[in-house]
């Protein structure tokens, strides 16, 4: 046995994250470990690499008992770790970033030309085409990402740790990853994948062990293991209709009867002016390829991109957006892809977090009483099964799933009237997946409209009522009635069109 | 150029343009001679600031810096009073008890888990103590080698003088350079800035990097002493209240980000030399009043300031693109 873990258990104040867990990792295989959001993954893996100090438990790495103190130790005995919420350092540049810790120097001073020659050497096997000399903070979470895992790779001498490494990679970054991870495992390398994306899971994992509110439930091999069971030990109980695909009706609102309109909105280099008009109580997806323009379209509608051309306005007559202040003004919403980063006071507690919008909203000199945000709180706790031992924890504290779902939460107490939502459920566990789309289909029966970007198709084509393709930056196709389906947005999406190019996504 | 090297070059041109309006208006300050004493007359404010620029780069603060340069004067003076140890004996023993006296305050700031900014204020508070304790009054040095260290220069074509002191300064400069930007602890000095806890999980020893900045920082105010020291050859416990702020000040007119993370030790350089132009133009003057300086130095700040603010969002904007 490559790594071995014996009766681990980690407590946080009022929390048991961990209790009395055991884990063995094989060398050459590639071990998936999976549970609900806050079940206790990612603490596992720190405690494993000395982010964290155990309070009780042994570990053994061939044989050898270990006790990494720092994660730099964890590092020296050949753990690769990429950490769910961190991707690097972003005023560092991308060699800085990669060697760090190991930059080839010459008389005590780094030897800049080694050290970027090292790191083009390490991200050549990524297919991403990347300026090591540039800071890292100036390219997108994706590639980020992928410089944490290039690092990772080349301190894992024996093991490496990916928790929840593909949130921001497309599916052909995702296969470039695989092959990597497949080859490591052919040297003999023990690999502990996270995720929450089972697709993934059955397609690269050989054995899964899956956690539950701290304690293991289950480990076993991938092959024969059904996926509903999997699902099951997972939540404890069955899932109610994991998939809804096609229980959906699309219906598109009637052209006439739209609300709020877009003309002619874009801005150049971003995307091309496009329309929109949006109905009461309508879902509109927005399907395409990670950098085709989605993210873009959205962040225009919502004044983070001033609009260089085009107008919006609804019943009352023009509406100004240039920026998100007035945005949130005219009641609109939009929860960011990047929830690490935006959107999150982490020092603030839940129930502080899910106030904050509203209350700036409603300005500092009318506030919101104590008793109010209670119910607030408590109710989107509730609601969005937010796993927290109360409303009073810093949301720092949270899993990296449950910080994402006060996040949520907060733009759901605005009420808005258009919301935007950029991957809801990237790093959700199935449960809360359901959950989260149940919920989407509610507040629309109130009348609330919702924008949602969403690589998932099935996600799409599950809440959906129209869905608008994205590609090279333009608006390309508009899918309504019996057309949202898998296929068809699967085949708009790759359509050829006269000047495209692979490269563009 | 890039949003990191944006204010460095800004920083050299404001410098450059200063320069330029001082000579059109007096031709005299460009010649080695005012070059020279630019160079002598800031050397302590340099060499000091070099230590703040790594301490300010790693995300931190060292307040106590005016007070340890106090104490170094004083130590200096008393020790060649009262003792008879050679004054490169006394520059060591001094440069191993500032160095010491930081490396605890880093201890403190790491263990306790304590804001720099209050941990380097009671060190402040201890310094300028710890230098009363040795002397209530102006201690003068009058030791024969303090006499060859003053007047040992190079003569410079024109006439001007490079100084000790004036070199001590820049190697000072340079070798902060290659510590913050060419070595693996400069590097971690960046990334401690760019975000402590993201630094600890990539393996950055936390603790002891925290423990050796502020050991620098320490280091460099008791060499700032010394040059000081020199400089007036006396030592005087209530000298050079508020250098710490004017070292700060010299490190963000210099174009390092007072919240960490970006920034460099040559810029601090421009930023001391920029500062000290400001004080010889009202010397060339004559009938400005010395307060100009603040005013100008205040203004200049401010600038800054919203120079990186701007900057930064526009990173930002362009991080998001
Ligand atoms: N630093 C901390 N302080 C207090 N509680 C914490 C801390 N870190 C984690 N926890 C708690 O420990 C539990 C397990 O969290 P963990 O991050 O391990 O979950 P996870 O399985 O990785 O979830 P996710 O899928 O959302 O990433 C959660 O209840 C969380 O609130
Ligand atoms: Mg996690």
């Amino acid at each position: 046995m490559l790594l071995t873990i014996r009766s681990l258990t980690k407590t946080f104040p009022g929390t048991r994250a961990l209790d009395s867990v055991d884990f063995d990792l094989r060398a050459g295989e590639v071990h998936a470990l999976l549970g609900e959001n806050g079940a206790g993954k990612s603490t596992l893996i720190k405690c494993l690499t000395g982010a964290y100090q155990r309070d009780e438990g042994e570990l053994t790495l061939d044989g050898a008992p270990i006790s990494p103190q720092s994660t730099l130790e964890a590092q020296e005995l050949g753990i690769g770790t990429v950490y769910q919420e961190v991707n690097l350092l972003p005023n560092l540049t991308v060699a800085e970033n990669l060697t760090f810790g190991r930059q080839p120097t010459r008389f005590g001073m780094v030897d800049g030309r080694a050290m970027r020659r090292q790191a083009e050497e390490m991200l050549s096997g990524y297919g991403v085409d990347v300026d090591v000399r540039r800071d890292l903070g100036t390219y997108s979470v994706a590639i980020q990402q992928i410089v944490a895992i290039a690092r990772a790779v080349t301190l894992s001498g024996k093991v490496l740790i990916l928790d929840e490494p593909t949130a921001s990679l497309d599916s052909r970054e995702v296969a470039m990853l695989f092959d990597v991870v497949r080859s490591l495992r052919e040297q003999g390398l023990g690999i502990i994948f996270i995720s929450h994306f089972l697709d993934q899971v059955f397609e690269i994992s050989d054995r899964v062990t899956v956690l539950r509110n701290g304690c293991r439930v289950a480990t076993d091999d991938i092959a024969g293991l059904e996926r509903l069971r999997l699902i099951e030990h997972m939540l404890g109980h069955e899932l109610e209709d994991e998939t809804r695909e096609g229980r959906h009706a699309h219906v598109p609102s009637d052209p006439s009867e739209r609300t709020l309109h877009f003309e002619g909105v874009g801005r150049r280099g971003l995307i091309e002016p496009f329309d929109l008009s949006v109905g009461r109580g309508e879902v509109i997806g927005l399907a395409g390829l990670l950098g085709s323009g989605r993210t873009e379209s959205a962040e225009v509608l919502f004044g983070i991109k001033p609009t260089q051309t085009g107008t919006a306005r609804d019943e009352n007559g023009e509406i100004a957006l240039r920026n998100p202040r007035e945005a949130v003004a005219a009641g609109f919403g939009f929860a960011p892809e990047d929830r690490k980063t935006d959107g999150i006071v982490a020092d603030l507690s839940v129930r502080e977090n899910i106030a904050l919008a509203l209350q700036a909203r409603r300005g500092w000199a009318r506030p919101i009483s104590r008793a109010e945000q209670n119910r607030l709180a408590d109710h989107y706790i509730d609601r969005l099964d937010i796993r927290t031992s109360d409303a009073e924890k810093a949301v720092g504290d949270l899993s990296g799933g449950n910080q994402q779902k006060v996040v949520l939460a907060r733009w759901l107490a605005m009420n808005p009237r258009f919301f935007i939502l950029d991957e809801p459920t990237r790093g959700i566990d199935v449960g809360a997946h359901a959950e989260i789309l149940r919920l989407i289909e509610e507040v629309t029966a109130d009348g609330m409209s919702i924008l949602v970007i969403s690589s998932e198709l099935d996600e799409l084509v599950a809440v959906a009522d129209r869905v608008i393709v994205v590609r090279d930056r333009r608006h390309v196709a508009q899918l309504t009635g019996a057309e949202v389906e898998t296929d068809t947005i699967v085949r708009a999406i790759a359509a050829p069109d006269a000047d495209s190019d692979e490269e563009a996504a | 150029m890039t949003s990191r090297t944006l204010p460095l070059f800004a920083t050299i041109a404001i410098f450059l343009i200063a320069y330029l309006v001082c000579y059109l208006q007096f031709p005299a300050m460009l010649s080695t001679r005012v070059i020279g004493n630019l160079l002598t007359d800031n050397a302590y404010l340099g060499i000091v600031a070099v230590g703040m620029t790594v301490v300010i780069l790693s995300g931190g603060i060292d307040l106590s810096v005016g007070s340890v340069i106090a104490f170094s004067g004083v130590f200096i003076a008393v020790m060649l009073r009262d003792t008879g140890l050679h004054p490169l004996v006394v520059f060591a023993l001094l440069l191993a008890v500032t160095t010491a006296f930081g490396a605890f305050m880093g201890g403190l700031i790491h263990v306790l888990a304590m804001p720099p900014f209050i941990v380097t204020l009671a060190g402040m508070f201890l310094a300028r103590g710890a230098g009363y304790m040795l002397s209530v009054e102006s201690v003068p040095i009058q030791h024969p080698f303090y006499e060859v260290l003053k007047d040992a220069y190079y003569l410079m074509p024109g006439k001007g003088r490079l100084t000790l002191l004036g070199v001590a300064m820049l190697l000072s400069v340079a070798g902060g350079m290659i510590l913050a930007h060419r070595t693996r602890f400069g590097t971690r000095v960046f990334a401690m800035g760019g975000g402590a806890q993201t630094a600890q999980l990539m393996g950055v020893p936390v603790g002891l990097t925290t423990v050796q900045i502020y050991a620098f920082s320490g280091f460099m105010a008791g060499l700032s002493g010394v040059a000081f020291s020199i400089y007036t050859a006396s030592g005087y416990p209530l000298a050079m209240v508020g250098t710490e702020l004017n070292a700060i000040a010299a490190v963000v007119i210099g174009g390092t980000i007072l919240t960490g993370g970006a920034g460099y030790v040559f810029g601090t350089l421009i930023g001391v030399l920029t500062m000290g132009l400001i004080q010889t133009y009202i010397v060339f003057d004559g009938s400005l009043s010395s307060w100009w300086t603040k005013i100008v130095i205040g203004a200049l700040l401010l600038m800054f300031i919203l120079l990186q603010k701007g900057l930064l969002r526009l990173g930002t904007a362009r991080a998001a693109a």
